[in-house]
């Protein structure tokens, strides 16, 4: 039989190792942003746009558009044009140019429609696949979004509340759902370091390519967060489940023994709904477009980590917990059975 | 074994009921029994079944707006007045399917689908009302509030006719009834039964502010500022200048606001060609002050409101996203089903069909309730067609193991889902509470696009219950009926 809790330290290893430089990226996004993965204006109030011109324009145009508007705090990006085949139209469409994403500080709404007529009248002017009658303003390919800090701090307040919220219900959830086996504490608290695992792979993960790629989290973000956190938990108690079930059945083989087999046990069933769930991402993330990409990718590396994490940390923790291994925790409990050996002959 | 004969019915019936919901074609369900044409009596239902897309689907414009005076200074009917107010203009927009909504804190949401122009759909909101300068110095002492005629009023309304009408008679114009549901006032008239003079529209004002003019005692006044060559200014202060001590009334909307006496001084100023400003006096509280300002200001909404957040979305790019999610859970979808047959051959069979089975009661359901189609709630969708055939996949995985530990068939079927049971429970449990939690985060004005994730997400978790666990076993059980010979001489069929 593969003795897969033997390894341990090689889990605990490459966990770390994505966690590591997530961390670092997390100071240094602090250290220069203020927070430790960027975030979009969800949270902090500010004005999102995307403009479809019909001529191809260059980075350097768009900032210098923008500077002139008085705009000099944004950031752009390249998104790639609407591609006619798309959309159905009843206008003869020139295929778009390009299309920019630019994101900066609160507009009002005056104000933002000035920088719009700015835009037409000075980088270039905007894409539209309909007509000059139903469409006047060449609006129907821009989307804009809006948020006042207000807003923003109330975002971030319900944000912060349903992260509460999930923290404590889920402890006190799994404390339920084991209830009826020995230690039941120990499998919550595995369950919950393998929750936070998770959560700082998925935000170290952000935080790198929010250093590298101006990703910015969103309400979204935190969606996705909060998804992995609950397919995590899945993921733990599944495994778990098998281990409570075993216990009993085993009774002659020691404890690294039953949770071995039950890892075993049930892997083909967490790989199996590992690669579905995977299926269905990646499908979105190739062909659902670019505007939810993000929160996809997001997804996806949470819901590896939280397979990764239920099977290679949450369990070998609990061996390590029951042999004595962990700082802190067990020094009590070593103490005892030393003690108990002491004693006993 | 008998039981899921009954079972069988059971879902035979669903997918009909379902598979009749989800056609593109449903007529909807419009019970009238006794045909009178309303459907309020017992039994009967009055129900559109079509596909609900949200703003970033179809394009269109949301916008939050807010409150601009404190709290104490303004009531819930004042915010009311103002909501039925923005609906009247919306509706004038001709705007299917607008929502305009109250919400706590002097909050109102107002979304108009399909108008993704966002001038288009800001001006409709922020439009001001007629507000009026009207020569008052042959009225008597007439109470705020009462509906006035003025000469402006008539020339708007006479504009307005078509060809062909006729004008109404000043005695038979109205105002609209001060609270939602007051009946319409007549219009007050100057005693020789002509409308009032109007001197001036509020487009010859270019800003007004409350200010605190007393000294000793707190006394309130409005500040106002005319505009450079605005429109009516000249005869505003030719006006001013030659009726000193005499009654100038505010209008807004067709109703007294307020009727100040013209101070001496302020005609002299006038008189003299230097009047850009005035100051209007009354002994105002506050509160009233700045209410007044705030009306000369913004006009005729009863709170004047500030957008504190919008989202605008063309509808080309609603097309797009459509286009493409649809693509993407084809996609998902067969890869899916594929990989559940290749891999646990007969059971996957069952498994697809249960799968097919959730998606067609999940898309029933978003158009029977309706739940709003927005990007995200198809990604909740989506996603929770990728983990519910988790639950099969635990029930198959728990069947073989059975299978090899030497069961029958039947009863490693049964052990399967048995055993299970409690780790489906269990595991869909704890995503379920999360979606609840990430459904009251998304009430956030900012975070909305949160919660289209959590209803389709979690409604496809409560469905998985249903179809991995009851739909599965009673299709597997129908097969093993009809092909069991084969499969306990073949258990590679079972995925052995």
């Amino acid at each position: 039989m593969f003795q897969f809790a033997q390894r341990r330290k090689y889990y605990f290893l490459l966990s770390a190792s994505v966690i590591i430089p997530g961390i670092i990226a997390m100071i240094i996004s602090t250290i220069t942003y203020n927070s430790p993965i960027r975030l979009s204006i969800d949270f902090t109030g500010g004005t999102i746009a995307e403009f479809s011109f019909i001529d191809n324009v260059g980075e350097q145009q768009i900032r210098d558009g923008l500077a002139n508007f008085g705009l000099d705090d944004i950031i752009v990006q390249r998104l790639d044009p609407i591609s006619t085949d798309e959309i159905s139209s009843d206008v003869a469409l020139e295929p778009a140019g390009s299309r920019w994403q630019i994101r900066m500080d609160n507009l009002t709404d005056e104000r933002l429609n000035e920088l719009k007529a700015y835009l037409q009248e000075n980088v270039s002017p905007f894409w539209s696949p309909q007509s000059e009658t139903e469409d006047p303003l060449r609006e129907a390919a821009i989307t804009t979004s809006s948020v006042s800090p207000t807003v923003g701090r109330e975002v971030t307040r319900a944000a912060l509340l349903a992260t509460l919220a999930v923290a404590v219900i889920i402890l006190f959830f799994i404390v339920w759902a084991f209830r009826r086996i020995p230690h039941a504490f120990r499998y919550g608290a595995c369950a919950i370091v393998a929750m936070f695992h998770d959560i700082l792979v998925t935000m170290g993960v952000m935080s790198i390519l929010g250093l590298l790629f101006d990703w910015e989290a969103d309400a979204l973000f935190l969606t996705a967060i909060l998804t992995v956190v609950g397919y995590s938990v899945q993921d733990s108690i599944v495994v778990f489940d098998r281990i409570r079930e075993n216990i009993p059945k085993y009774r002659g083989e020691s404890y690294d023994t039953v949770v071995n087999r039950s890892v075993l046990e049930t892997i083909h069933r967490s790989l199996a709904t590992q690669l579905n769930a995977i299926f269905v991402l990646i499908a979105i993330l190739l062909f659902g477009g670019e505007t939810i990409q993000q929160f996809i990718g997001i997804l996806l590396i949470g819901m590896i980590s939280g397979t990764y994490s239920s099977i290679f940390n949450a369990v070998p923790l609990l061996i390590s917990w029951e042999k004595g291994e962990i700082p802190f925790v067990n020094r009590e409990a070593k103490r005892r059975r030393q003690e108990e050996l002491t004693v006993a002959p | 074994m008998r039981g899921y004969r009954l079972w069988l019915v059971v879902i035979v019936l669903v997918t009909v009921v379902c598979g009749w919901i989800s056609l593109p074609s449903n007529p909807g369900i419009h019970l009238d029994w006794n045909d009178d044409g309303d459907y309020s009596d017992p039994f009967e239902m009055n129900k559109d079944l079509k596909v609900v897309q949200g703003l970033d689907l179809q394009g269109g414009s949301r916008v939050l707006l807010r409150a601009a005076l404190d709290s104490d200074q303004y009531d819930d009917s004042t915010m009311d007045q103002a909501v039925k107010r923005i609906e009247r203009r919306v509706n004038g927009l001709g705007v299917s399917e607008a929502v305009v909504q109250k919400q706590e804190g002097g909050r109102i949401i107002v979304e108009l689908p399909g108008v993704s122009q966002q001038e288009v759909a800001f001006n409709a909101i922020k439009s001001t009302g007629l507000l009026e300068f009207v020569d008052f110095s042959t009225a008597g002492s007439i109470p705020e509030g009462t509906c006035v005629l003025t000469t402006e009023q008539v020339k708007i309304a006479e504009a307005r006719l078509a060809e062909g009408e006729t004008a109404q008679a000043y005695s038979d114009y109205t105002c609209e009834g001060q609270t939602a549901d007051a009946p319409a006032d007549s219009a007050q008239l100057q005693s020789d039964g002509t409308p009032f003079q109007t001197i001036m529209t509020g487009a010859g004002l270019a800003d007004a502010a409350a200010a605190n003019i007393g000294t000793v005692t707190l006394s309130w006044a409005v500040n106002f500022v005319l505009r450079d060559n605005g429109e009516g200014v000249d005869n505003f202060v030719n006006f001013v200048a030659s009726h000193a001590n005499q009654n100038m009334a505010i209008i807004l909307d067709g109703r007294l606001v307020s009727a100040p006496t013209i101070q001496s001084d302020l005609a002299s100023a006038a008189a003299a060609g230097t009047m850009d400003s005035g100051i209007i006096t009354g002994n105002f509280t506050r509160d009233e002050a700045e209410v007044l300002a705030a009306q000369l200001k913004y006009g005729s909404l009863p709170i004047p409101l500030d957008i504190i957040a919008f989202d605008t979305i063309g509808p080309t790019l609603g097309e797009i996203s459509v286009d493409r999610s649809i693509r993407a859970g084809i996609v998902g979808v067969i890869t899916v089903l594929m990989f559940m047959l290749i891999y646990y051959r007969i059971p996957g069979i069952a498994a697809d069909l249960a799968l097919i089975l959730f998606a067609l009661i999940n898309f029933a359901l978003f158009k029977f309730i309706p739940v709003t189609l927005s990007l995200p709630a198809i990604i909740g969708f989506l996603i929770s067609i990728g983990t519910a055939v988790d639950g099969n996949i635990l029930i198959f995985e728990r069947m073989k193991e059975e299978l090899r530990n030497g069961r029958t068939m039947d009863r490693a079927i049964d052990a399967g889902f048995d055993r299970a049971w409690t780790s489906i429970r269990d595991s869909n449990l704890s995503t379920i509470i999360i979606c609840f939690i990430l459904y009251f985060f998304g009430s956030a004005f900012g975070a909305s696009a949160v919660r289209g994730f959590a209803i389709t997400l979690g409604m496809g978790l409560v469905i998985n219950l249903f179809t991995a666990v009851i739909a599965t076993r009673t299709f597997l059980h129908t097969m093993v009926l009809l092909v069991g010979g084969q499969l306990r001489a073949r258990p590679r069929l079972l995925g052995v």
